[in-house]
C-alpha cells in the first residue's frame, strides 16, 4: 500500500460542501471513473459486456443508467462513462479491461474530472443560471453534456430526483465550484 | 414639497412613502410610483436637456419609449447614465441627476446652442469641420463632446453582479397586457409551458393605465387576478421587470431581467440584472403600441407629453402633471384622456381635434378642426395658441398637453430577422409583415387590433393556434366583456406652418431638417436616417420614426409605404454593457486551470503565468533574489548540475486505442510510428493538411493497441479536435479510439544528472531503472512510493538525462511534495517556465515561437522526418513550390559577436552590413535568453538557407528597440549536440 495522500480537486484534504436555503453543493471524490469505448466490429460484444456489468440495459443517448456499485453514462456512439465508488474501484480501469478484454478500449478517468453533487429543493434554479439545458425536461437518469461557463460538463439527474451530479474538468475545478457557489448565492 | 399634483387613487401604495432626491431638491413619493410619476406629483416638469441645443425638456411618455426624461441614477460606482426616468422604480432614498447641463438644469449656459440653432441644421458638422483634418481629433471633436451629450459614465468599477441564465419553453408571450394575459390564460390552462414576460413591474399593460372595465372588474383588478392565476400554474412563469429585447435566431430570445433596480442595493449575493436566453417552440408577440406625437412649433416644451401618457399618469399614478390641461388629437383616443382627466378631477381640460368631425363632449371643451400653432413657456409649457378652423387665433392657458397622433402597432420585435412591417391604411401605421421571426405569431395591439377586447380576442386565438401547432388540444376562456371600439384616425401628421417643430426629441431633429435632407438629395430612408440621425439614438426613434417618414413622403410627394422604414434590431430598449459580461469579469472572464502542484507551488512562492487557460509556474524565487533572471539562472544551473523538478501536467495527453491505432498515427504524424516497439517513446511531427508543422510531441507505445500522445499545451485541444475529425472523416473504418486524458494524470519532469538516483528512491524496486533496462524514450507502467499506479517516460525537453513520471492526479500534490523531500540530498531544485525555456533553447528544441502556423519541417531542420515511405497527412503539400526552395529559412542557433549584447526575439537577419530593408531581410529570431551555461545571450531563428551559413557572421536589427549588431550563426544546439547527456 502506497503512503502518498490524495487532495480533492478543490485542493482540500476533505470534500468542500456548500449550504445555501436547503440545496447542498458537495465535492465528490469518492468515484473511479474510466471510458468504455467499443472497439470497431466488436459493438455487440461490448454492449453485452456492459449490459452484463450493469444487469442492465445500457444507457441510450443522454441517458444513465445507475447500479451499484457501478454506474454508466452515455459519452458518444458507442461509448460510455463507467463509475463506481473510488474506495473499492480504484483499479476500475484493469477491472473493466478484465471483463471487455478486446471488444472495448478502455481509458482511466478517474481524475481527469472533477464531481459535484448538487441536492435540494431548487436545483434547477441554479442550473438555470449555468447551463442552457431544459432542466425541467431532464428526468432521473438523463445525462446531458453542457457548458458552464465555458467548461465543458456532464450534468446528470439522479434517483430521487432533487439531486443532480455534475462531471467537469478536474484541473477548473475551483472556477466551477465558484460558478455554481455564486449561481447557488443567485438563484436560492 | 408636497405632491401637489396628486390626485386620488391609482394603484400606487400610500402606506409607504419613499423619500428622494433629484438634482439638489429632496421630494416624497410612494411605493408604486416611477420616478417621472414622483416628479410629477410633485409639481416637476422640467427633467433634462435636450442632446444638441439643450432645450428645457420634460417627460414626454409614461414608458419605456421615453425619449427626453434621461436621468443620472443612483450616485457613486452605481451612477447609471441615460436612465429613463419613466421606468425607473422609485424606492426610498433614490437618487437621480438631470444631464447635458452646466450649471443646472434651471439655467444651463450651453442653452446658447439654441440661439443658434440656424447653424446647426443636418449635417453641420459634415460640412463645417471638414478642415484642417489635423483639427479634428485634436479640436473640433472634443469640443463637440462637451458641447452635446447625454449622462456620464462614474469610471468606477461597477460593485454589483450581472447573471447569465438560460430558460425553455413551449411558448413565450412577449407582454403581459390584455392581448398576451389572455394568450397566456389560454396557454396556459391547456397544459404549454408558458413564459410571460413584461418589461414593467405590474403585469397587465395598459389594463393598468386605462379606465375600462373587464367584466364588471376594474382593468388593474382584472389583470392582478390573472397574473395571481397564472403565477399559481406550475406551468407558466411569469417574469415581471423584464424586456425581451431581441429575437434571435431558431427561436431564440433575449431577455433582460431587472431583478434588483428597484433596490436601493441588490440583497446580498443577488444579481442586479440577469440575460435570459430563452429558447421557445413558439413566441406570441404582445408588445403593445406606442401613442405618436403630432409635430407642431414648438413642440417639446415640458409639460407636453403623449395624450396617452397624461391618462396613464392619472389613472394609475394618481397624478397630472397640470391642473389645466389641453388635449391635441387626430383620432378619438385624445378624448379618452379628457374625460378620464375629467373623471379624476381634473376639470379644466380642453381638446383640439383636428378634425372637424370631432366628437363633442359636455365635460371638456372641444375644438373641432383646430390646430396648435404656437405654445410658450420657457422652462415649461404656460400658454398654447390655437388656429381655429375659421380663422384666427385662440390662447390657452395649460400647463400640461396632451398630444394623440394615433397609434403605431410596436412592431420592431417582428423587424429582427429582417421582417419589414406593411402599411395599414385604416390604422395608419404600420403593422408586421409576414415574414416573422421563426414560430412567432403577433397579436393584440401590436398587430394593428386596438380594442381591448381585441386584444383579448387574438390573444386567446394566437395561443389556440400555437397550441394546435404543438400538437396540445386547446381549452377555450370565457372572455370579459370590455370595450370594443373602433380606431377612428384621420392621419394629421405635422403642422406645416411650423418653424421650430421637433420630430426627433431625443436627437433634437426637427422637421425642418428632414426637409433639408431631402433638399440634399438624401431620399433614401437609410440615407435620411444617418443624414438627419432620425431614429438613431437610444429610443431607436420609438415616438418619432413614423412622422419622420410622413414628412419625408410629403416632401416627396410620394406615400409612407413608398418611403419604406429602416431596420430595428436588438436591443429593444438601451441594455447595460455588464449584463452581456455577466459573470465574466475580472479574473473570472474566462475559467482558469490549475496543475495538480499549484498549492505546493504557492506555498513556495511561485510566480505563476497564463498559459493558455493553465496558470504555470514561471519560477521559484529564493527570499536573497531580487530579480527574476536570477531565479532562473540558478533554476537552470542546478538542473544541469544535478536535478530540477517541472510540473508538465498541463501538456496535451490523449489515449489512442485500438487495433488500428498505429496506423493511424502513421498517418497523423508525417514521421513513421507503425513500428514503433511496445515500451517506447518516439518524438512526432504533425502537419496541417497544407503541409504547414501544426503541432510537435510524443507518442508512447503503452501496448501494440494503446499509445499516449502528448501535445504542447497551447496546442492540446486543437490536436485533439485535428484528429477526432481524421479518425471519424477521413478514416471512419479505422479501428481506433480517442480520448483525452489531460487532466488525468499529475506529470512531473524530473531532468538532471541525479534524476535517476532521485528516482530510485521513489519507483518501486521491483522497476529497474538502469540505462540498459530503461534507456533513453523508453516507457513502462509501473508502480511508485509502495504500490501507486504510474507512468515513467525517460523523454527530455531539456536535453539533460531526464524522466516523465505521471501518478492519478489526486496524488500529484503529494507525489511533489515527495520528490521534493527526496531529493533534498542532491539539492533539487523546482523549475518553472523560464527555466524550462532556457534550457530548450540551449538544446534546440522547438516550441510554438518556431511552430508558428507558417512553418515546415524543411525549416525546423526536420525535414527528412516527413517520411516518404507512407502516406501522411501534409506529406504531399510539404513539397509544393515556395516551401522547398534552395533559401527556405532553416533553424539556426544564434550568438551574439559581442558577449555583451542580448539577442531579443523578433529581431530580423540582415545580411553584414546590408541595409536594414525589407527587400534585405534574411530571417528572424523566434527565441532568445540568456545562457547561464554558456554565459552570453543566445537564440533560435530563421535564417534563409541557415544551414549552410554556420559560422557567418550577420547583421541583427529591430528597429523598434534601436538594436543593431552582429550575431554569428552556429548550430541550434548549443548544448551537448551529441546528446550524450540524456543518454547516460
Amino acid at each position: 500500500m502506497h503512503d502518498l495522500a490524495p487532495l480533492c480537486a478543490l485542493g482540500g484534504t476533505d470534500p468542500a460542501i456548500e449550504t445555501l436555503a436547503g440545496v447542498t453543493l458537495t465535492e465528490f471524490p469518492d468515484l473511479a471513473l474510466a471510458s468504455v469505448s467499443a472497439r470497431r466490429g466488436s459493438e455487440a460484444a461490448c454492449r453485452a459486456h456492459l449490459k452484463g456489468l450493469l444487469n442492465s440495459a445500457v444507457p441510450k443517448p443522454g441517458r444513465a443508467v445507475f447500479k451499484n456499485p457501478e454506474a454508466a453514462f452515455w459519452i458518444g456512439p458507442d461509448q460510455w462513462m463507467v463509475s463506481a465508488p473510488h474506495a473499492s474501484h480504484a483499479d476500475l480501469t484493469d477491472q473493466l479491461n478484465s471483463r471487455f478484454l478486446n471488444t472495448a478500449s478502455i481509458t482511466e478517468q478517474t481524475d481527469g474530472w472533477v464531481c459535484f453533487d448538487l441536492r435540494g429543493e431548487g436545483v434547477e434554479e441554479v442550473i438555470r443560471l449555468c447551463a442552457n439545458i431544459d432542466i425541467d425536461q431532464m428526468q432521473t437518469g438523463d445525462a446531458v453534456r453542457t457548458v458552464v461557463h465555458h467548461m465543458g460538463v456532464y450534468i446528470l439527474r439522479l434517483d430521487p430526483a432533487n439531486a443532480l451530479r455534475i462531471f467537469g474538468p478536474r484541473s477548473s475545478a475551483k472556477s466551477l465550484h465558484l460558478a455554481l457557489k455564486t449561481a447557488m448565492g443567485a438563484a436560492l | 414639497m408636497s405632491q401637489k399634483n396628486r390626485l386620488d387613487d391609482g394603484l400606487i401604495d400610500r402606506s409607504e412613502t419613499f423619500s428622494f432626491r433629484f438634482d439638489s431638491q429632496y421630494y416624497k413619493g410612494h411605493k408604486g410610483d416611477t420616478l417621472a410619476s414622483a416628479l410629477l406629483a410633485n409639481g416637476v416638469r422640467l427633467m433634462g436637456r435636450s442632446f444638441k441645443y439643450h432645450r428645457p425638456r420634460g417627460v414626454m411618455t409614461a414608458g419605456s419609449e421615453e425619449p427626453n426624461a434621461l436621468v443620472e441614477l443612483r450616485d457613486g460606482a452605481r451612477k447609471e447614465p441615460n436612465t429613463r426616468a419613466t421606468t425607473a422604480e422609485l424606492f426610498d432614498g433614490l437618487r437621480a441627476e438631470s444631464q447635458n447641463r452646466w450649471p443646472s438644469l434651471a439655467f444651463d449656459a450651453m442653452e446658447v446652442n439654441d440661439l443658434l440653432s440656424s447653424f446647426f441644421a443636418a449635417g453641420f458638422y459634415y460640412k463645417t469641420f471638414m478642415w484642417p483634418a489635423a483639427f479634428w481629433e485634436k479640436i473640433y471633436e472634443p469640443i463637440i463632446r462637451r458641447a452635446a451629450g447625454l449622462g456620464s459614465l462614474s469610471t468606477r468599477d461597477d460593485p454589483d453582479e450581472y447573471d447569465k441564465g438560460f430558460l425553455h419553453c413551449d411558448l413565450l408571450i412577449i407582454g403581459g397586457g390584455p392581448a398576451g394575459l389572455a394568450a397566456a390564460l389560454t396557454a396556459g390552462e391547456s397544459g404549454a409551458r408558458v413564459i410571460l414576460a413584461d418589461e414593467d413591474f405590474l403585469i397587465g399593460g395598459r389594463l393598468n393605465l386605462e379606465s375600462h372595465a373587464l367584466g364588471g372588474m376594474s382593468g388593474p383588478a382584472w389583470a392582478a387576478e390573472m397574473g395571481a392565476r397564472l403565477g399559481a400554474m406550475p406551468n407558466v412563469r411569469v417574469m415581471p421587470r423584464t424586456t425581451v429585447m431581441g429575437a434571435f435566431d431558431h427561436g431564440v430570445y433575449g431577455a433582460v431581467e431587472r431583478v434588483s433596480d428597484h433596490l436601493k442595493v441588490p440583497e446580498d449575493g443577488k444579481p442586479l440584472q440577469i440575460l435570459w436566453r430563452i429558447t421557445s417552440k413558439r413566441a406570441i408577440l404582445c408588445a403593445g403600441a406606442t401613442e405618436r406625437p403630432i409635430v407642431f412649433e414648438n413642440n417639446d416644451r415640458p409639460g407636453i407629453m403623449q395624450a396617452s401618457a397624461i391618462r396613464a399618469y392619472a389613472n394609475r399614478w394618481a397624478v397630472t402633471p397640470a391642473r389645466q390641461v389641453a388635449i391635441f388629437t387626430n383620432n378619438d383616443d385624445g378624448h379618452r384622456t379628457a374625460s378620464d382627466l375629467v373623471a379624476k378631477g381634473v376639470d379644466d381640460v380642453s381638446v383640439i381635434d383636428t378634425r372637424t368631425d370631432a366628437p363633442s363632449s359636455s365635460d371638456y371643451n372641444v375644438i373641432a378642426g383646430g390646430v396648435i400653432d404656437q405654445t410658450w413657456g420657457r422652462l415649461g409649457l404656460t400658454q398654447i395658441e390655437v388656429k381655429m378652423p375659421r380663422g384666427g387665433i385662440r390662447r390657452i392657458k395649460c400647463g400640461a398637453l396632451g398630444v394623440s397622433g394615433g397609434w403605431n402597432p410596436n412592431v420592431h420585435l417582428t423587424c429582427h430577422q429582417r421582417g419589414r412591417p406593411v402599411w395599414n391604411d385604416a390604422i395608419a401605421g404600420f403593422v408586421p409583415g409576414e415574414a416573422l421571426p421563426m414560430g412567432m405569431t403577433v397579436a393584440g395591439a401590436a398587430n394593428g387590433v386596438f380594442s381591448t377586447h381585441g386584444a383579448l380576442k387574438t390573444g386567446a386565438d394566437a395561443a389556440k393556434g400555437v397550441l394546435s401547432d404543438l400538437g396540445l388540444t386547446a381549452k377555450t376562456l370565457p372572455l370579459p366583456e370590455t370595450e370594443d371600439a373602433p380606431a377612428r384616425v384621420t392621419p394629421f401628421w405635422h403642422v406645416k406652418t411650423a418653424k421650430r417643430a421637433w420630430v426627433d426629441q431625443q436627437n433634437d431633429v426637427t422637421a425642418k431638417d428632414i426637409k433639408l435632407a431631402h433638399q440634399e438629395n438624401f431620399r433614401s430612408v437609410e440615407h435620411l436616417k444617418r443624414y438627419t440621425t432620425l431614429g438613431m439614438a437610444t429610443d431607436q426613434g420609438k415616438t418619432s420614426n413614423i412622422a419622420g417618414l410622413a414628412i419625408m413622403a410629403e416632401v416627396a410627394g410620394t406615400s409612407i409605404p413608398e418611403v419604406g422604414t429602416t431596420m430595428f434590431r436588438p436591443p429593444y430598449t438601451p441594455t447595460a454593457m455588464a449584463v452581456f459580461a455577466g459573470r465574466a469579469r475580472g479574473t473570472e472572464t474566462r475559467p482558469t486551470r490549475l496543475t495538480p502542484s499549484h498549492r505546493w507551488a504557492e506555498e513556495q512562492g511561485a510566480v505563476f503565468t497564463e498559459a493558455g487557460l493553465w496558470l504555470r509556474a514561471q519560477w521559484f524565487p529564493k527570499p536573497s533574489e531580487t530579480h527574476w533572471r536570477e531565479s532562473c539562472d540558478r533554476e537552470v544551473l542546478q538542473t544541469r548540475k544535478s536535478v530540477g523538478i517541472c510540473d508538465v501536467t498541463s501538456l496535451g495527453k490523449i489515449d489512442v486505442q485500438g487495433s488500428d491505432a498505429a496506423a493511424f498515427l502513421n498517418l497523423v504524424y508525417c514521421n513513421g510510428f507503425a513500428k514503433l516497439p511496445v515500451g517506447k517513446v518516439r518524438y512526432g511531427l504533425m502537419l496541417r493538411e497544407d503541409g504547414i508543422v501544426m503541432d510537435d510531441g510524443t507518442a508512447a507505445r503503452l501496448a501494440e493497441d494503446h499509445f499516449i500522445v502528448t501535445t504542447t499545451t497551447g496546442n492540446a485541444l486543437g490536436v485533439y479536435r485535428h484528429m477526432e475529425f481524421v479518425r471519424q472523416c477521413l478514416c471512419p473504418d479505422m479501428d481506433v479510439q480517442l480520448i483525452s486524458t489531460t487532466e488525468a494524470w499529475a506529470q512531473f519532469a524530473v531532468a538532471g544528472p541525479k534524476s535517476r538516483a532521485l528516482l530510485h528512491k521513489i519507483v518501486d524496486d521491483e522497476f529497474d531503472l538502469s540505462n540498459a533496462a530503461f534507456p533513453f524514450m523508453a516507457c513502462a507502467e509501473t508502480t511508485i512510493c509502495g504500490g501507486l499506479r504510474a507512468r515513467l517516460f525517460r523523454i527530455s525537453f531539456s536535453g539533460e538525462l531526464a524522466y516523465e513520471i505521471a501518478v492519478p492526479t489526486r496524488y500529484g500534490d503529494a507525489l511533489i511534495r515527495r520528490l521534493m523531500d527526496a531529493g533534498k540530498e542532491f539539492d533539487v531544485v523546482p523549475y518553472g517556465l523560464e527555466a524550462l525555456n532556457v534550457m530548450r533553447i540551449e538544446k534546440g528544441h522547438a516550441t510554438a515561437n518556431e511552430l508558428n502556423g507558417t512553418t515546415t519541417a524543411l525549416n525546423l531542420g526536420m525535414g527528412r522526418m516527413v517520411s516518404k515511405k507512407k502516406d501522411s497527412i501534409g506529406s504531399i503539400l510539404s513539397e509544393r513550390p515556395g516551401l522547398t526552395e534552395a533559401d527556405a529559412l532553416k533553424l539556426v542557433g544564434l550568438k551574439p559577436v559581442d558577449p555583451e549584447n542580448p539577442v531579443p526575439a523578433g529581431a530580423h537577419l540582415m545580411t553584414k552590413d546590408a541595409k536594414a530593408t525589407a527587400s534585405n531581410d534574411q530571417g528572424y529570431v523566434t527565441s532568445a535568453c540568456y545562457s547561464p551555461n554558456l554565459g552570453h545571450h543566445i537564440a533560435l531563428g530563421f535564417l534563409k538557407a541557415g544551414d549552410a551559413r554556420l559560422g557567418e557572421v550577420i547583421g541583427l536589427v529591430s528597429p523598434l528597440t534601436g538594436i543593431n549588431h552582429d550575431v554569428e550563426v552556429v548550430s541550434p544546439h548549443f548544448l551537448d549536440p551529441k546528446g550524450e547527456r540524456l543518454r547516460a
